[in-house]
């Protein structure tokens, strides 16, 4: 579903990412892993094609990133949200599913944004005010925005980042759901434990890809080095 | 009572001065509403004092006020969305560089000036009393093309507000999008500095948006009654202002200050008397 070849992206004539080549097929659920300042954003960010790579190519289901934009759906950080902004859950999500679609909302799209609700657990919570909800439940809305839209490859940062144990374990049997629906999923995370958990492969990233395969193989010291530079990661890993 | 409600009516030039404060408060108070949600209200200010130089320019040159205005407007509204498409410096303080600069220029403009009489002067503070019909026929139109703008851009320019990322992810045109948003804001200003002046203009763009915004958590009640209560509060400034023969200008802004105070006071959810009833029924 999405393919990454010999990706080298600069910002500011910074070397971000280096010759990275790496892919995610429908069905399967990939953690992309690495220090701060590790370039897991920017992978992202191209791949969206927010960002032009200064070489290599990002496709997406075999076409470029612009011509496939409506196979996508993007769960930024939190802090990328406007949360102060006058709408409530429902509305939020519908208004995703306007913007991919661009036009007036039928039956259809109401009953998208209420399936991509119930897909998170948040129908109840539909008329609230995004402002008055708490880290877990704006995840949870963040995540249904992109559901909303019907994505075949979903691109998550940090989704798992300061969330109680609760709302982990509904990303997790959401996640663990979509990739059975055959979904293609790339997701950055810090935590390698709740990564090695639900993800088929691991990604470790250090400005070129350090280590790709299942969670046993990249559980290996060496590798874990490499791409952070220090052991500190294999803290309760191994 | 009722001749002191219709006596202003009787006059041409009230007549033109409620229709110009009616518009062009409510063009404002619609297009502040995103200047409200973007919390860009230092860039309505910018763009405002900017407007100072061209006109200050135009007097200079014995051009059209309105016109060098709105170029300067314009022109600033441009350079500080370019500017700031660059992340390394943080947006207001780009802001804080340009509109400065802007208003040392309309000073020293103004200088070379022997005297500089009440024409210049009423750009600055307001000359709502003195206007012919080309000027309402201009905030007319000015005014109903910026709606329309708002209504045929709002929902990309929601996006944009709710997370940029995933509007330009979406294929949305974001920093295009945010030249159009300042342009309607340099134009909004340009057509209400008749009516309350240079300086006062940024409170016909912010407050009525932001006292809305304490009375609601949708974005449709939000423009609607910001429109309302910025309209409501201008034609009040103006009985005041004809009443008691006082600044119009200021008496607009004071009534909508007023007005605001009173939607914090009243607020639902934060404010002071209805959280003191909560606990004195509790």
């Amino acid at each position: 579903m999405l393919s990454v070849d010999k990706v080298t992206v600069r910002l500011d004539e910074r070397l971000i990412l280096r010759e990275v080549t790496t892919q995610v097929d429908a069905k399967e659920l990939v953690g992309l892993l690495g220090p701060n300042g590790a370039g897991k954003t920017t992978l992202l960010r191209t791949v969206l094609g927010l960002l032009r790579p200064a070489a290599g190519t990002v496709r997406v289901a075999d076409e470029p990133v612009e011509r496939a934009r409506h196979l996508l759906g993007y769960v930024p950080q939190r802090h990328e949200f406007a949360w102060d902004f006058p709408i409530n859950v429902a509305e939020a999500v519908l208004h995703a599913r306007r913007i991919r679609l661009g036009r007036r909302p039928g039956r259809a799209d109401r009953a998208a944004v209420e399936h991509a609700l119930e897909r998170v657990s948040l129908a109840e919570l539909a008329r609230r005010p995004v402002g008055a909800l708490s880290g877990g439940q704006r995840q949870r809305v963040l995540l249904a925005r992109a559901l909303a839209v019907g994505p075949r490859l979903l691109l998550l940062d940090e989704p798992f980042t300061g969330v109680d144990v609760p709302t982990q374990d509904l990303l997790t049997h959401v996640l663990s759901g979509l990739r059975a629906d055959g979904v293609a999923i790339l997701m950055t995370t810090h935590d390698f434990a709740s990564a090695a958990r639900l993800a088929d492969r691991i990604i470790l990233l250090n400005q070129e890809v350090v280590a790709d395969g299942p969670p046993d193989e990249v559980r290996d010291g060496t590798l874990w080095l490499r791409a952070f530079g220090a052991p500190t990661g294999l803290d309760g890993v191994s | 009572m009722l001749d002191l409600l219709t006596e202003p009516w009787d006059l041409v030039f009230m007549q033109r001065a409620f229709a110009v404060a009616i518009m062009a408060s409510v063009v404002c108070a619609v297009v502040g509403t995103f200047v409200v949600l973007r919390g860009m209200s230092f860039i309505g200010d910018a763009v405002a004092h900017s407007v100072f130089p061209g006109v200050a320019a135009a007097y200079v040159l014995e051009a059209n006020l309105v016109l060098g205005g709105a170029a300067a407007g314009i022109v600033t509204a441009l350079a500080i969305a370019y500017v700031s498409q660059s992340r390394r410096l943080k947006e207001d303080a780009v802001i804080g560089v340009f509109f400065a600069a802007a208003f040392a220029l309309g000073i020293v403009l103004v200088s070379t000036q022997r005297s500089y009489t009440g024409d210049l002067a009423s750009f600055l503070f307001g000359q709502i009393l003195a206007l012919t019909d080309t000027d309402v026929l201009l905030v007319a139109v000015v005014g109903a093309v910026l709606v329309a703008a708002v209504l045929l851009w709002r929902r990309r320019l929601v996006a944009v507000c709710l997370d940029r990322e995933t509007a330009a992810a979406a294929g949305i045109a974001v920093a295009r999008l945010d030249v159009l948003l300042y342009l309607m804001v340099a134009a909004a200003i340009v057509i209400s500095v008749q009516a309350v002046g240079n300086i006062l203009v940024l409170a016909l763009l912010i407050t009525p948006a932001a006292a809305a915004r304490l009375l609601t958590d949708r974005l449709t009640p939000m423009m609607l009654s910001a429109a309302a209560l910025a309209a409501g509060c201008t034609v009040l400034g103006l009985y005041l202002s004809f009443w008691w023969n006082l600044a119009a200008g200021g008496l607009i802004v004071l009534v909508l200050t007023s007005a605001f105070a009173l939607c914090w006071l009243l607020s639902p959810k934060h404010g002071p008397l209805p959280r003191l009833r909560r606990l004195l029924s509790a």
